[in-house]
């Protein structure tokens, strides 16, 4: 009988076999799907894993996995926080939008002044703030009158797609556009605009502050004492409260920092790659990033590597798509497969697989 | 009235000259599709798509078609259109709206290769924008629908308040209130291009509060099986959804890309290809009626059809004076046609619907 | 207020239609998390059991195989789910929102032939002597099947939960998993059963869209009614008989709201299409604020791994 026995303490070695593995276990699995719809599956796996950073047109893709998973870490590292705390925040991607709607419009509201140094400092506090304030209507109606945060920041995200086409049609939307939806490009605004800061890298303001996020979220876990008590309350609530944590306080420091970062990516990504309020301006990044969150294991270099491999997945499944006719599905489900490999295997960091012999009892 | 706005012709020939980057000089054209839906959407992007599968039919191994579907608009997009200018495509369509600011940033980077946007109305020495007038089947919607409903009450579906969407609800009121002056119209803002379910519930709410005639413009074939099942009548919208005829579907206003998407790979061929702003109709067949069943009387098939023969013939603008807009105010006068400027950017109703726009 | 041309008869009939997928997905996963898991994958679950259940139904000339088919291929997908997270012992918000994910990809490759079909049609159910009532008969008394079997489901489940043996050891095993297994009862058994049902539910509702209520297939066809079925659960907050609330009033705003556009009632729309999330909210929050009574229902052991350890 095969059963599994607790490690005393997680394999080390196993926590970094285990995604290359699944990974391998990835493509052997896709490969089946990928020849049953009647494609080359080496062909395929090839175009997803390896043109994007060493292929041919590499020097594009490379930028393009930065602008990918810029906004799926910098989302995530704000959710691991509130994860590791027990406070769910799954709308995200409701906090995004509130950030770039805020953002976007202080910079159109400074249309046409030319003053960087002043407006594009000003969009990012905005951002984040409409962000940390969209995440503060589940944190206090949690405190104050006990309702459940998961429910709550859902739905505000349907209520958000709802505020952002509003904008887009109506109070935002560019005076020169002829009657249509969206707002002007912002870049086409130089003080507004989040530009490469190398041109053609990728690089943007919100990848470097995906990376400083990362940077900052370790230490905050590793030496502050707020990340210890989002541990400890996380582990053991009650503990947590003899140790003085006030429990209101910490659920909404974390859907505070959770949304602010949200709002961040969305600013950054509505005045850089995306360049407009629109109705269709949100993908589904906050949602993604509760994913990366998961297979980073809540640890900020974790999560930094598992934006990487998702945004990886993307752009290598849309080259796919393009190049080989392989229908956006498949990607799909292929994807799937691959979350749910790692997330199996990973099973053998905190277990050892034992073949009993004697009988059992 | 095949209307083509040329401009800058002669900056466009001389970036055509030099094809260093497309390679149509030998090997096949390679035409690349960016698509906003799944291509099994039944509705717009599925149009699209057959467009695509008639350039390959047509032009055989002289042509290469790649696609993307399910691409959002803005940065997904400009990399979807990039890689496929890196990888070689010769003309790219990119066939949404908000694919617009995209396309024109990608263009610019790839000067050799033909971009066509669908909608839009940003143009540039590489970036044609083609649109069809969907309005002018509206017209012939509404004359069916005044004639048909018998409760005076008809029911539209509409998605966002854009100037695309009011124009078929004015298009469709104004016909309908001509052909029979009782008539009534609820519009209903479901706020997607694209949910099955709310669109199923807004047919039966439209059909709930009296309406018996459902004219729709969103993308799934939800609403036709409500009307099938409450009796009342409706009408295809992007593809002829041919299978709820003769009942509910008495008619419909199908999107034929094809004539247009093989114009435009064969002036790539040729090297003829320049930037162009089509606006197309029933008259050159972008826009066609699918057939009015015989669920409809003959005498008012006949007048449907005299008034479609009439708008493609250009004998007969869908937007004709006198009319006033929503609050009284004098639009057009008695022998007036609206101008495309106009329509373009249209955003009131005219007089005599009730209700507001959204915005 | 008045209230034009609707009809408040016909708004009812309405929202019984309209609101059952969400409830039959919202009553599956709320048995599914009394047992102590979070399978976030309701969405990936409906889609399959609708394209299931269309496939089955077009392919065989009968909507009851096809509502079989539907149960039956969530309810492999949700396992699944349970494999990952009960035996590998996987994070289950993770798995079940890759679950989401597969479910959306795998579901249109399955339906890529089965675009512009028509379904048979499922009839509606006449009950007898009731639906020959004058004026409710016709409307709330001829539904189709399905919204008579989700009402039972939730009597169903109700009872189950509340009087049975086996509901009592569903409850136990979420209240206290490591109590329950040193009981003797099998936390893995009654949990993957859960799972089972959850999703065999939640392709019942999808299919439910697909069959009944849009009735065709299209990919992404249900745009987002999982994750509203799971924001019912919490809104229940783990009661058969305020999920069933919670399911009609989302289902009764989102169809008010439209009729009230129909009719005309001069109300903006933007505050109309977000009305039924924000009411949904409003009410939580009148009927949560008693601090002692909420929350004490939510499963302990809700979302935690469970491994024995002896």
């Amino acid at each position: 009988m095969i059963r599994l026995e607790r490690r005393p303490a997680p394999s080390r070695a196993w926590a970094w076999a285990t995604p290359l593995l699944a990974v391998l276990a990835t493509m052997v699995a896709g490969g089946l799907l990928f020849a049953f719809l009647g494609k080359d599956p080496l062909l395929v796996i090839r175009t997803i894993f390896w043109d994007p950073i060493l292929g041919e047109f590499a020097f594009y893709y490379r930028g393009q996995l930065l602008v990918k998973a810029g906004p799926l870490v910098l989302i995530a590292i704000g959710l691991s926080l509130g994860f590791r705390a027990g406070v769910w925040n799954i709308g995200a991607e409701g906090q995004y939008i509130m950030g770039a709607i805020c953002g976007a419009a202080v910079g159109l509201a400074f249309y046409p002044l030319e003053a960087r140094w002043l407006i594009f400092p000003m969009m990012v506090l905005a951002g984040g703030l409409g962000g940390f304030l969209w995440a503060m209507i589940p944190g206090i109606l949690r405190t104050r009158f006990n309702t459940n945060e998961i429910l709550v920041s859902l739905l505000l995200v349907y209520v958000a797609e709802q505020i952002l086409a509003w904008m887009a049609l109506g109070p935002l939307r560019s005076p020169d556009g002829a009657g249509f939806p969206g707002s002007r490009n912002l870049r086409h605004y130089d003080a507004a605009a989040n530009h490469e800061l190398i041109a053609g890298s990728g690089m943007h303001w919100g990848v470097v502050a995906a990376f400083i996020a990362v940077i900052l979220g370790h230490v905050l876990l590793s030496r502050h004492i707020l990340g210890f008590n989002i541990r400890l309350a996380g582990a053991s609530p009650r503990a947590a409260r003899f140790a003085g944590v006030n429990p209101g306080l910490l659920v909404l420091t974390c859907l505070g920092m959770s949304g602010a970062l949200a709002g961040f990516a969305g600013l950054f990504e509505v005045a850089g790659p995306a360049g407009q309020i629109n109705i269709d301006f949100n993908v589904g990044y906050g949602f993604t990033a509760i994913i990366v969150a998961f297979l980073g294991r809540l640890h900020p270099v974790g999560i930094l590597l598992a934006g990487f491999l998702m945004a990886l997945t993307y752009i290598g499944g849309e080259a796919a798509q393009a190049t080989l006719g392989v229908p956006a599905a498949a990607i799909q489900a292929f994807q799937g497969m691959l979350l749910f490999f790692l997330l199996a295997l990973d099973v053998m960091t905190n277990y050892r697989v034992r073949f009993d012999v004697r009988a059992r009892a | 009235m095949l209307k083509i706005i040329t401009l800058a012709a002669a900056a466009a020939m001389s970036a055509s000259l030099p094809a260093v980057g497309g390679s149509h000089g030998d090997g096949p054209v390679k035409a690349g599709f960016v698509y906003v839906g799944p291509i099994g959407d039944g509705g717009w992007t599925y149009e699209h798509h057959q467009g695509l599968l008639a350039v390959q039919e047509h032009f055989g191994d002289k042509v290469e078609t790649v696609y993307q579907e399910s691409v959002p608009e803005g940065a997904d997009a400009e990399r979807a259109m990039t890689q496929m200018a890196l990888q070689g495509a010769d003309i790219i369509f990119t066939t949404s709206f908000g694919y617009m600011d995209p396309t024109i940033n990608v263009a610019a980077k790839f000067p050799d290769v033909k971009f066509e946007h669908a909608t839009g109305y940003k143009r540039a020495d590489n970036v044609s924008t083609y649109s069809a007038r969907f309005y002018e089947g509206r017209a012939v919607q509404g004359h069916i629908a005044g004639k048909m409903t018998k409760t005076n009450k008809i029911g539209y579906i509409a998605s966002f308040p854009i100037p695309e969407v009011i124009r078929g609800i004015n298009s469709a009121y104004i016909h309908a209130k001509k052909a029979n002056p009782d008539v009534e119209m609820s519009v209903i803002w479901v706020y997607t291009w694209f949910d099955p379910p709310k669109e199923a519930d807004a047919a039966k709410a439209l059909i709930d509060n009296g309406v018996d005639v459902v004219l729709q413009h969103t993308d799934s074939t939800a609403p036709q099986a409500a009307a099938a099942e409450a009796g009342v009548i409706s009408f295809g919208q992007a593809s002829d959804m041919s299978e709820y005829a003769p009942l509910p579907r008495v008619s419909s206003i199908i999107d034929n890309w094809a004539p247009y998407y093989i114009a435009r790979v064969q002036a790539v061929m040729d090297g003829t290809w320049e930037s162009v702003d089509t606006w197309d109709g029933i008259g050159p067949g972008m826009v066609e009626i699918g057939e009015i069943t015989d669920a409809v009387p003959a005498d008012v098939k006949a007048e449907a059809e005299a008034l479609r023969d009439a708008i493609g013939s250009g004998e007969y603008h869908a937007f004709t004076g006198p009319l006033n807009k929503q609050d009284g105010s004098p639009w057009l006068a008695e022998g007036e046609t609206a101008d495309d400027g106009t329509l373009v950017g249209m955003n009131f109703y005219v007089e005599g619907i009730t209700g507001e726009i959204p915005n | 207020m008045d209230l034009g041309s609707i009809n408040p008869v016909l708004l009812v009939a309405a929202l019984l239609l309209a609101s059952t997928p969400i409830l039959l997905a919202a009553m599956g996963e709320l048995v599914v998390e009394k047992s102590g898991v979070l399978n976030l994958g309701v969405e990936g679950m409906m889609i399959v059991g609708a394209v299931a259940g269309f496939i089955a139904a077009v392919e065989s000339g009968s909507p009851a195989l096809g509502f079989l088919a539907a149960a039956a291929a969530a309810a492999v997908l949700a396992l699944l789910f349970g494999v990952l997270t009960q035996v590998l012992l996987s994070n289950q918000v993770a798995t079940g929102l890759g679950l989401t994910l597969f479910g959306l990809g795998i579901s249109s490759l399955m339906g890529q032939g089965y675009v512009g079909i028509r379904p048979p049609a499922s009839p509606r159910l006449e009950l007898p002597v009731l639906s020959e009532l004058p004026f409710l008969g016709p409307v709330l008394f001829s539904q189709h099947a399905m919204v008579y079997l989700s009402l039972a489901i939730v009597v169903g489940v109700w009872w189950y939960l509340r009087s049975t043996r086996s509901g009592l050891i569903l409850r136990a095993v979420g209240e206290s998993h490591e109590a329950a297994h040193a009981l003797g009862y099998s936390v893995l058994g009654t949990r993957l059963a859960a799972i089972a049902f959850g999703g065999a539910l939640a392709g019942l509702g999808g299919a439910c869209l697909s069959l009944v209520i849009v009735p065709q297939w299209t990919e992404g066809m249900t745009a987002g009614r999982g994750w509203i079925a799971l924001a019912i659960v919490v809104f229940g907050s783990w009661r058969a008989w305020r999920v069933l609330l919670g399911a009609y009033l989302f289902g009764g705003v989102s169809v008010l709201q439209l009729n009230l556009q129909a009719a005309g009632i001069a109300i903006p729309v933007e505050l109309l299409s977000m009305s039924p999330y924000l009411i949904t909210i409003l009410v939580l929050v009148i009927i949560s604020s008693d601090k002692r009574r909420a929350q004490a229902n939510a499963p302990n052991s809700l979302g935690r791994t469970f491994h024995a350890s002896g």
